[in-house]
């Protein structure tokens, strides 16, 4: 080691006229660039009120859903008296009551906090069931032939259909089990979750068959790091990226999915709100009511807009080769 | 390619074989009882019998094999006899008697082969489900065209979120949606599908129009929001190769390199998503169905579903598993025979 003293004199071009900024980490990066797309931003916004509204909207409007006031049936909205002054309208039902009496704005929250609890289970074990067998698949050498002839005979399964028979005819035990609501909801939930984790766990492999050909990899296993330690130390927080946008889209999936089962009347129990469900009851009146048909629809259709937005903002900020461009 | 096509051909047999016994044991797990909506007065011993009729007393294995044997060897024959005896195309051909009044797949609703009512159903289906096909991809690749050469210009930008939105309506939302609007409100179309209707002179081919626009368009939606994706993203990596350069570099006028060069190489993938897409247009056609009312498949499956007819559920969802399985196949040849950079071999 030299004398930094004794050395020559340094070159004035690589004096450092600043000090270096401390280094920016991954997340800063990825909010930055995520940060530039309007309709993500506003995706995620919108995502975030509806969820919160959804929760804790049943402190702010505490009526309850269920409560029939046959009194007060058939109230519109309230925003019908701007252009219809004989609509029977009232401040105490903004957005009006269905056919027995029944809050629609409460009901909207109740069917939201149901659609979104779906939507986000179903995707948590999408991403489970698609991880998981990426991971193996791509990994080990041996697992992989066989789970991706399994995923691409899944993939070339009839899904909808098999949905509904799956949905209709084991409603019965799981109900007696499980009673009708949390019975109808784990139904629902594996339903979707077995039959839409393929793409996923296509996503999944072909990154994790790039990776484990990698240095560091070598590196890990060169130290003598398990299996085990590899996938969750060194290869799972590389593969979050896809995983992340994939999972945007299994959520809009997911409630998309359980409204058009709800739709199609192998959803919920009657007395058990969801968007889909109130869409569906709606529809036989929908000329003299349409707000009960427009109302969950536009919900559902907002819902699965901003996250789609999400997903197309996450995609650009989580991938490297855009950011920062 | 031949090679690969046949090669493709004989492997998808066992993958339908798995696929429909995927859906016969999904069917027989299931605790739904066919003798559920026969009356409490029917004694056991009889209701036993009825059982038995249905073939429901045998093995699994024994009532999966006999499945085969009608959907694969006895509905062929009867599908040869009627070719060679009633149909245009081959019926100069000296007449069959191939089946012999063995069971076919019998229906437990109708007590009638499974096949017939299909057959009912399918002309509707394909009527609504291939001009919305058909109408969704002559909307979607000028659109994804326009866009990738436009890129970030005002149409553009109108044509993606046109495109999110068609990604995020579900179609059992734009279906009563389009009925508020033109049914009611403005009276245009007709919002139950007539399937009794038939078409015999202008004014009848009119009223056809009428009331297959509204089913059409909920479903051309969807399709054009995913093929002008596609078609945008192939044109938009097409257009910064090298070869366009060339061909501009060369003084062909613009429509010539737009229109020929780059088009046609944009289309190759473009064929192939149009190919994959055909069996999923299928499925979104069940709550289409059942929004406008229309007698198809789609709404024969939810019937027969809500009455335990376990034999139609069966056969429509294979039908269905087959056609996707035909249409990957389509779809893989096709991209090898358009692509000359493919091969499979």
């Amino acid at each position: 080691m030299t004398n930094p003293a004794s050395s020559p004199p340094r070159i004035e071009a690589l004096r450092d006229t600043e000090i270096a900024k401390p280094p920016r980490s991954q997340w800063r990066d990825v909010w930055d660039q995520f940060k530039i797309h309007k309709g993500a931003l506003m995706g995620g916004g919108f995502l975030l009120f509806i969820t919160l509204a959804v929760l804790f909207g049943n402190l702010v409007w505490d009526v309850d859903p269920k409560k029939l006031d046959i009194r007060n049936k058939d109230v519109r909205p309230i925003y019908t008296a701007i252009w219809d002054g004989d609509a029977k309208v009232s401040w105490a039902r903004p957005l009006g009551t269905d056919n027995l009496g029944r809050d629609h704005l409460a009901q909207i929250l109740a069917g939201g906090r149901a659609s979104m609890a779906v939507g986000w289970a179903a995707m948590v074990l999408t991403m489970l069931i698609g991880t998981a067998v990426g991971v193996m698949a791509g990994f080990f050498r041996r697992l992989d032939g066989p789970l991706m002839r399994f995923t691409d005979l899944v993939l070339s399964l009839p899904i909808l259909p098999l949905m509904l028979v799956a949905v209709t005819l084991f409603r019965q035990p799981l109900r007696a089990n499980f009673g009708p609501e949390t019975g109808m909801f784990i139904l629902i939930v594996c339903v979707i979750g077995v039959t839409s984790w393929m793409q996923t766990a296509r996503i999944v492999r072909g990154d994790i068959l790039a990776l484990k050909e990698r240095e560091f990899v070598l590196a890990a296993r060169a130290s003598g790091t398990t299996a085990r330690g590899i996938i969750f130390r060194h290869l799972l927080p590389n593969v979050m990226s896809p995983i992340m946008v994939s999972a945007t889209l299994g959520l809009a999936t997911a409630i998309i999915t359980e409204s058009a089962l709800s739709f199609l009347g192998v959803g919920f129990p009657s007395d058990f709100p969801t968007w889909g469900k109130m869409l569906a009851d709606a529809v036989p009146r929908m000329q003299e009511f349409p707000e009960r048909v427009m109302l969950p629809g536009i919900m559902i259709s907002l819902t699965v807009l901003s996250v789609n937005y999400l997903g197309d903002g996450l995609r650009d900020a989580l991938d490297p080769r855009i950011r920062g461009r | 390619m031949l090679t690969y096509t046949i090669r493709r051909l004989v492997l998808s047999v066992p993958t339908l074989l798995f696929i429909s016994l995927v859906i016969f044991l999904l069917l027989q797990l299931a605790p739904g009882d066919p003798m559920a909506q026969v009356p409490l007065t029917v004694p056991p011993e009889v209701k036993e019998k009825m059982r038995e009729a249905l073939g429901l007393g045998q093995p699994l294995h024994v009532q999966y094999w006999k499945w085969l044997v009608q959907m694969f060897w006895v509905e062929p024959k009867v599908f040869i006899d009627w070719l060679t005896t009633s149909s245009a195309l081959l019926g100069w051909l000296p007449d069959t008697t191939l089946y012999q009044g063995e069971l076919r797949v019998i229906s437990w609703q109708t007590r009638s082969p499974v096949m017939d009512l299909i057959v009912q159903a399918l002309p509707q289906t394909l009527t609504v489900v291939g001009t919305a096909y058909i109408v969704g991809i002559l909307i979607a690749i000028p659109i994804g065209i326009y866009s990738a050469y436009r890129q970030y210009s005002v149409f553009d930008q109108a044509g993606t979120f046109v495109t999110m939105i068609g990604f995020s309506i579900p179609p059992f939302f734009t279906g009563p949606l389009l009925i508020v609007i033109f049914s009611v409100q403005l009276g245009w179309f007709p919002f139950i599908y007539d399937t009794t209707h038939r078409v015999t002179d202008w004014p009848s081919f009119v009223t056809q129009v009428k009331q297959m626009i509204m089913p059409v368009m909920v479903l051309a939606l969807q399709t054009t929001a995913q093929i002008s994706r596609f078609m945008r993203a192939s044109m938009l990596d097409n257009l910064r190769q090298d070869y366009v350069r060339t061909a501009r570099a060369k003084g062909l006028g613009e429509a010539v390199v737009v229109m020929v060069h780059v088009l046609r190489n944009s289309m190759i993938p473009v064929i192939t998503i149009i190919a994959l897409g055909v069996p999923s247009i299928f499925g979104g056609a069940i709550i289409t169905e059942v929004v406008f009312s229309v007698n198809g498949i789609g709404s024969q499956l939810i019937n027969a579903l809500f009455a335990n007819d376990l034999p139609l559920v069966m056969t429509v969802t294979f039908i269905f598993a087959m056609l996707i399985v035909l249409f990957n196949i389509i779809a893989d040849v096709l991209y090898g025979v358009l692509d000359p950079r493919i091969r499979y071999d």
